[in-house]
């Protein structure tokens, strides 16, 4: 029996409930500290070994976000998948057969590179309709129907290519992988001027939003959430967000992809917490019999998420394309593993139900940093993956051993 | 020196909170079948379980003694060396393996660690003779019948040369004709020598074969009748399962009843996986605005595949019937479908079905009316707090918050959060199946008022339970249902337990020839 049980508990003291509070959001807060830790300790070894810090110089904060941004954005779409219980293998190969495909467009067929990037996408849908129509309506676990799809995307990838890479690829179309937005003159001669509008917009955004939301949840009483707390968070991620807008204002100004993953994250994470689709992805992932009992129509629900992961593996497919600048048979060989892993050091259940699109962004950076600086440390790949791979299971391990901690939840 | 081949001695078994057996004794002679009788929940399967060692010496207060000796099973291992074989109303075989293989599982017939097995199918086509199966050993069990799967059960536990054998609702699964081929059978063996133990509801089959019947009640050893000596009626078995106290447990409610708000027309469902098998056969009921109507039925009667047939086709096979709401017939293929048009399930099993667990009050409560807070997709989830507060309030939810998971309340206050779900989707009618199991005294009280109080609104409940005292203290109406068939509709003015019961229990006419 938990004490929650007796309402009229007396209040506890103010210390203790903050204690309380933070203890609950442990998770959350272990996963920036865990971030900062790896940045500050890459920037503290390159700096002892001689090589002065190169993790956070600018030129290198662009390239870690260009870089990693493809998986970045497939752990968008691998996290609703992950939270509603199922997986999907398939992504990897869909990002090289959407990448061959537009390859095959834009220099044999001459589409313009807008509708080429148009035409990707609802190729991406339609593979999505095709995987999610076996797992949802023909009852095929995913991890089945994708691990086909993985195979036979590959395949189309070799056909379509006829094993051979196809490269260069228009300007315009290379932009969407590693352009920059354009420059506007310089602040102090020094700071690109609409990458720091943007990075003081975006902050103030987020402070209003923040203010705004803490006031609803107080008009409603239903705020937890002890103030310093909250102040600290706001100031944290407010810093966080100029600091790299100013970073990148001193380097070549904002990366397109940026802005493209940016718009991704706010709204899918909207998407999540307050669409009804959304919701009735935490419930299908949370009891599948119960949302079909309250009514929820979990078939359409499980094909348009696939539908969405497709949409979504086309996009980080056409990314990848235009920063590699080619399209290539071998092209994503693997991606599927990093998204997944990015989702699961983000704190999604492996048993559906609970992740959140913010978690998956920061396991995707926390590998994307540890690729990052264990290569200008120079440690060998060998070494790399073992690390990547206790990484995981530390974090993971670190997630059952609090929910048995707090008696499951 | 009696001749008593099992002595129970004074065993009490408590789970937390719950007595579940008390003081319980009960003798068994040597070579007889030995029924035992009593209302789901009584304490029968918990008797057989620590009888079986499933619940291991120390767990329990008493003495068992077989054979003469007291013993002291440590699990199912010791209690099977010692002649003891629990068959369980779910059969525990491997459909992928073979007959064979089955009746030698974790026993195999084997050389050095290799298993011979010529000499498997050798010494199972023997047993199976024994049981009167005439299939080859070697046949798939998921190509038999249910019936002989039963047949092969007991096989496999003369295997383990049984002594004492415990038969749990042997026949609940089963057509009429492999019924009557296992009574024959367990007839059969007693002229062998060995025991039996049948825990059975149909009192027609205990009538026919048992020698003695023992009643329990709430987990007390009521009375062992003789059924050898002649003269024990049905009558008089029905009066010992049910004759308790019946307490004011329950709040007062006066019915005003209205008109005719859900009517279900010839309803039959077939078994999802044994097409063959009719769960609900032909049902007919009906609910009016601001009552409570009870649907009776021991476990196996089909209460709750009638229940979650009509609400979207949740369960079965092969639906046939009409739905009618205020007159007009519905569609009800679907969940939403069904919702929309103002009918409610509350599930048996809140945790399996109802609710999910690892999310909290609040979007649990709104989970199945959630478009009513949505404009084009969107949640406000300011007013979907507010609602779950409402909720919080009147249901008495002892949360401090809607935040809270509902995988941390208890039972009670967990019922109280699907109850809330359901009100929210604001229907004419709800279908509450076992609104009250495993929950405590105390809020059950606060759920029958609940169930008043829905009633008073001019809502159509109708309420399922396992618990025959509970539907006689809060129905205007019970329909009773045996073997997937409406029996009666008795009035609130005409429900007795006894009379209930009688209805709960009647066989088809065919039986009774």
């Amino acid at each position: 029996m938990s004490v929650l049980t007796k309402s009229d508990a007396p209040p506890t003291s103010r210390t203790r409930s903050a204690l309380n509070y933070l203890a609950g959001q442990l998770r959350q807060i272990g996963l920036f500290i865990a971030l900062i830790v790896i940045v500050a300790f890459f920037q503290i070894a390159e700096v002892l070994t001689g090589l002065g810090g190169i993790t956070l110089r600018p030129i290198n904060v662009s390239n870690l976000i260009v870089q990693n941004s493809y998986i970045l954005i497939l752990a968008i779409g691998m996290v609703m998948v992950i939270i509603a219980g199922h997986i999907d293998l398939s992504v990897g190969s869909v990002v090289a057969f959407v990448g061959a495909v537009a390859g095959v467009m834009i220099t044999q067929w001459h589409v313009p590179w807008w509708a080429a990037i148009i035409l990707c996408l609802v190729l991406g849908a339609l593979v999505g309709m095709w995987q999610g129509f076996w797992i949802a309506y023909f009852k095929i676990p995913a991890f089945i129907v994708t691990l086909a799809g993985m195979l036979t995307f590959r395949g189309l990838t070799q056909i379509t290519l006829q094993n051979e890479q196809i490269s260069p690829f228009p300007t315009e179309f290379r932009a969407l992988g590693s352009g920059f937005l354009p420059s506007l003159g310089f602040i102090g001669g020094q700071f690109e001027t609409l990458t720091i509008t943007i990075g003081v917009v975006a902050t103030l955004l987020l402070v209003v939003q923040g203010i705004r939301q803490r006031a609803a949840r107080r008009k409603y009483n239903v705020e937890d959430e002890p103030f310093p707390w909250f102040l600290a968070k706001l100031v944290f991620t407010a810093a966080l967000i100029l600091f790299v807008s100013f970073l990148l204002a001193s380097y070549n100004g904002t990366p397109i992809v940026l802005i493209v993953l940016g718009v991704l994250v706010v709204v899918y994470s909207a998407v999540m917490a307050r669409s009804v689709f959304g919701r009735h992805i935490y419930a299908i992932g949370g009891n599948l019999n119960a949302a079909a009992l309250s009514g929820v129509k979990t078939q359409r629900v499980t094909f348009l998420l696939f539908v969405n992961m497709g949409v979504i593996a086309a996009l980080a497919g056409l990314v990848f394309t235009a920063q590699l600048n080619l399209a290539n048979p071998k092209a994503g060989d693997g991606f599927e593993l990093d998204a997944i892993a990015a989702v699961f050091i983000g704190g999604a259940a492996v048993t559906g139900g609970i992740g959140t699109v913010t978690g998956a962004i920061i396991g995707g950076l926390i590998i994307g940093i540890l690729n990052n600086g264990m290569s200008i440390l120079g440690v060998g790949t060998e070494y790399q993956s073992l690390i990547k791979g206790l990484v995981l299971l530390a974090a993971v391990a670190f997630d059952v051993y609090n929910k048995r901690r707090s008696g499951g939840r | 020196m009696t001749n008593n081949i099992l002595e129970m001695r004074n065993i009490t078994k408590t789970f937390p909170g719950v007595k579940a057996l008390q003081d319980v004794s009960i003798e068994v002679q040597r070579g007889h079948i030995h029924a035992i009788c009593g209302e789901n929940g009584a304490g029968k399967s918990t008797l057989m379980k620590v009888l079986s060692g499933v619940y291991p010496h120390g767990t329990y207060d008493g003495d068992i003694v077989f054979e003469n000796e007291t013993v002291a099973f440590r699990n199912i291992n010791d209690s099977e060396a010692a002649g003891v074989v629990i068959i369980h109303q779910e059969l525990a075989l491997s459909p992928y393996l073979s007959i064979a293989e089955n009746i030698f599982l974790g026993n195999e017939q084997q050389k050095g660690g290799w298993i011979d097995w010529n000499q498997t199918n050798l010494e199972a086509g023997k047993l199976l003779a024994r049981v009167g199966l005439k299939d080859n050993p070697i046949t798939k069990i998921m190509d038999i019948g249910v019936g002989k799967q039963q047949l092969v059960e007991i096989a496999k536990a003369l295997s383990k040369e049984v002594k004492l054998l415990i038969l749990d609702e042997p026949t609940a699964a089963l057509n009429d004709e492999d019924s009557a081929h296992l009574l024959d059978l367990m007839k059969h063996l007693k002229g062998q020598g060995i025991t039996s133990i049948i825990i059975s509801h149909k009192l027609n089959e205990i009538k026919a074969i048992a020698d003695e019947v023992t009643i329990i009640r709430d987990g007390k050893m009521i009375e062992t009748l003789d059924l050898d000596a002649g003269a024990v009626s049905e009558e008089r078995i029905i009066k010992g399962m049910v004759g308790r106290d019946l307490e004011s447990r329950f709040p007062d409610h006066t019915p005003h009843i209205g008109e005719e708000l859900l009517r279900i027309e010839n309803w039959t469902v077939h078994h999802p996986l044994d097409h063959e098998r009719v769960v609900v056969d032909h049902a007919n009921l009906s609910v009016r605005a601001g009552e409570i109507v009870g649907i009776a039925g021991l476990m196996g009667a089909g209460r709750t595949e009638l229940a979650m047939s009509v609400f979207g086709r949740s369960y079965g096979h092969n639906i046939s019937g009409k739905v009618f709401k205020r007159g007009v017939e519905i569609d009800t293929r679907t969940v939403s479908a069904a919702i929309e048009h103002g009918i409610a399930y509350a599930t048996e099993d809140r945790k399996r079905y109802g609710l999910n667990l690892i999310d909290d009050i609040r979007r649990n409560i709104s989970a199945a009316a959630l478009d009513s807070l949505a404009k084009a997709g969107w949640v406000d989830a300011n007013q979907e707090v507010v609602v779950a507060e409402k909720y919080r309030k009147s249901m008495n939810i002892k949360a401090p918050n809607v935040e809270v998971l509902t995988g941390k309340l208890s039972g009670g206050n967990q019922q109280k959060v699907v109850l809330s779900k359901w009100m929210y989707s604001n229907p004419d009618v709800l279908i509450l199946d076992e609104p009250t199991r495993g929950i405590d005294v105390g809020a059950k009280y606060e759920i029958y008022g609940i169930i008043n109080r829905l009633a008073e609104e001019g809502k159509g409940v109708i309420v399922i339970s396992s618990e025959l005292p509970e539907l006689l203290g809060i129905c205007d109406r019970i329909y009773t249902l045996s073997e997937g068939r409406i029996t009666a509709d008795v009035p609130r003015s005409e429900a007795t337990a006894e009379r209930v019961m009688q209805f709960m229990t009647q066989e088809r006419e065919k039986d009774h020839v």
